[in-house]
């Protein structure tokens, strides 16, 4: 992608990330951490790659996408938003009673979502089961899912790995976010999940690399990853949780806390300096 | 009169899904290890094509399943009732309930007469716990016939469908030419004004024999079948209520959370009458053949007898 594709996904990311910790503010709840290291690869996703419409969300030959970690989906709120799925007067009413947004996604009530999602590991049966109805139906659409390297932890996200990879489900991309850390500490102090790569190629995927941050870097991994044949891709991405807000990044408190007014004047500040320099405006 | 069938609804159950894949190809089964024993077996000799085996991962297997209806296949996942509804409970309630996909759970070796295996395999709990799940209907067919009419009824209702399946080969009782499935209608199997037997699964055909027994004593029990627990008929229970005064419930299946607890919900708030529960009370069940077991926990006509008698004493 040329520099100025990439700074108009580095404003869209930017502009994600403050959507999101303002609904998290409103809501007084929320999963800020989380939603920020996925930022970069929502944008890029629903920007960049996915072929999917808000004018037709429920086209059957789309792209799909399913956020097996749920809680993260402010940020992915906000793209949907910004691309146009709904209006973004929506997402200052996240998590509010009667609100289209719920603390976890709702695909029955939120155009552009396509599974509900947010007890963890389940996401990722479903999209599995959305590649083999794909490859039943010999469409052509890929599909997506999102998953936390804390949420690896769950078993079933491993017998949804082997179904992927025993029904050879090509059409299938899994992207970790691996920001290490999960709600009681690192994923290593609590899960241990290393070595993933070695563990996603033993149980039949081809497996890349990226920094979830960094555009060009994504574009390479998903571009390899939707050219694998036979078998299921998984992308780790390395990311920072809490990214784009000081004090929030590489902190486990953040994983589930909302910001306080002074917390989110500061949060705010720091990315609307960021959204200034790469030359956005909200 | 229509044959009589003497059959596992498990092997109906298989037998209508091949029936209706005829001329629906958006039926999809998915199984996880127990193909051979929930009988989709069936299905998958006639479509291997459209039969996924998920391995023993039914976690998986619904959310797959869940996958699937959201891209308009209409997904039959089975396992045995013990896994089905307890294993994947939760993905059952937040994969598949919680959007109102149309996904179609088969629980195969439901109750005691699961027989031999013993506890870890007889369900007791799968009704109460699909019941207590929104957008979830339940249904659990007597007989061959039933199972049929249910299967198709899940067919054309858009959205989830927990089906009880039982292992043992029994004989119908719906067998009058004229027999037709309306979900969630009871049905009236015997008339009298004592008391009402109301009874589901293999129960039923037990219970309308007790109800001719009675009878040679001169105790005219009503007889209702109930196949489908969730949404239950409360109009054909209410009108029982009013006119028999006492209801007598009998199901495979602890009388917690069940059909015992569902009748009695709507009678105690519409038309309370004196309601007695039978079924499972609240224990675990244990190894042996199946009849053996069906006669110790007071399942088969004789012991439906004896429950009713007391309850009248």
């Amino acid at each position: 992608m040329n520099s100025n594709e990439k700074q108009e996904l580095r404003i869209i990311a930017c502009k994600a990330r403050l959507y999101a910790l303002e609904g998290i503010f409103n809501a007084k709840s929320g999963h800020p951490g989380g939603s920020l290291s996925a930022a970069d690869i929502y944008t890029y996703l629903y920007y960049k790659e996915m072929k999917v419409t808000p004018e037709n969300p429920n086209n059957p030959d789309r792209d799909r996408f399913v956020l097996s970690k749920g809680h993260c989906c402010p940020s992915l709120y906000a793209v949907l938003a910004m691309k146009g799925f709904f209006s973004l007067e929506e997402l200052p009413k996240l998590r509010k009673v009667g609100a289209m947004l719920q603390g976890h996604p709702d695909m029955k009530s939120t155009p552009g979502i396509d599974m509900s999602s947010g007890s963890l590991g389940q996401g990722i049966s479903a999209a599995c089961g959305m590649a083999l109805a794909g490859k039943i139906d010999n469409k052509d659409y890929r599909v997506y899912s999102v998953l936390g390297d804390g949420e690896c932890e769950e078993g079933q996200v491993w017998e949804a790995f082997m179904f992927a990879s025993h029904n050879n489900l090509d059409n299938l991309t899994v992207i970790i976010d691996c920001n290490g850390l999960q709600i009681d500490g690192t994923v290593e102090e609590v899960g241990g999940l290393e070595p993933l790569d070695k563990k996603l190629e033993s149980f039949g995927f081809e497996v890349f690399k990226m920094d979830g941050h960094d555009f060009d870097d994504i574009e390479k991994a998903i571009t390899a990853a939707k050219n694998v044949k036979g078998k299921p891709s998984a992308i780790i991405a390395k990311t920072i949780k809490g990214k784009g807000i000081s004090y929030m990044e590489n902190q486990v408190n953040w994983h589930g806390a909302a910001p306080n007014a002074e917390q989110y004047e500061i949060g705010r500040n720091e990315l609307l300096a960021q959204l200034n320099e790469l030359g956005g405006t909200l | 009169m229509a044959e009589l069938v003497v059959k596992a609804t498990r092997e109906s159950f298989g037998e209508a899904l091949c029936e209706l894949a005829k001329t629906n190809k958006d039926i999809v089964v998915l199984d996880a290890d127990l193909a051979a024993a929930t009988k989709t077996s069936i299905f998958k000799k006639e479509y291997p094509d459209r039969f996924f085996d998920c391995g023993i991962a039914e976690g998986n297997m619904m959310g797959v399943a869940a996958g699937l209806a959201s891209c308009g296949k209409i997904p039959f996942a089975a396992s045995f009732a013990m896994f089905a509804t307890g294993r994947a409970f939760e993905q059952i309630r937040n994969s598949i309930a919680y959007p109102k996909l149309n996904v179609k759970i088969a629980g195969s070796h439901a109750g005691i007469s699961t027989g031999e295996d013993g506890a870890t395999h007889q369900c007791l709990e799968d009704i109460a716990i699909m019941r207590a799940i929104p957008n979830m209907t339940v249904i659990n067919p007597a007989d061959h016939y039933e199972m049929l009419g249910a299967v198709k009824a899940a067919l054309e209702l858009d959205g989830p469908v927990y089906l009880r399946l039982g292992r043992l080969a029994v004989p119908s009782v719906n067998n009058n030419d004229d027999y037709k499935f309306e979900l969630g209608k009871g049905v009236t199997l015997r008339d009298g004004d004592d008391v009402t037997i109301v009874a589901t699964g293999l129960v039923v055909r037990e219970a309308v024999l007790a109800a001719d027994e009675l009878k040679k004593e001169g105790i005219n029990a009503r007889v209702i079948n109930i196949h489908t627990i969730k949404p239950i008929d409360e109009d054909i229970l209410i009108k029982a209520a009013k006119e028999t005064g006492k209801i007598i419930t009998f199901e495979e299946h602890n009388v917690i959370g069940g059909l015992g607890d569902a009748v009695a919900s709507v009678v105690s708030q519409k038309c309370p009458v004196l309601l007695k529960k039978c079924g499972v009370q609240d224990k675990f069940g244990y190894s042996g053949p199946a009849k053996e077991l069906l006669e110790i926990f007071g399942f088969t006509a004789p012991g439906i007898v004896k429950e009713v008698k007391s309850f009248l004493a």
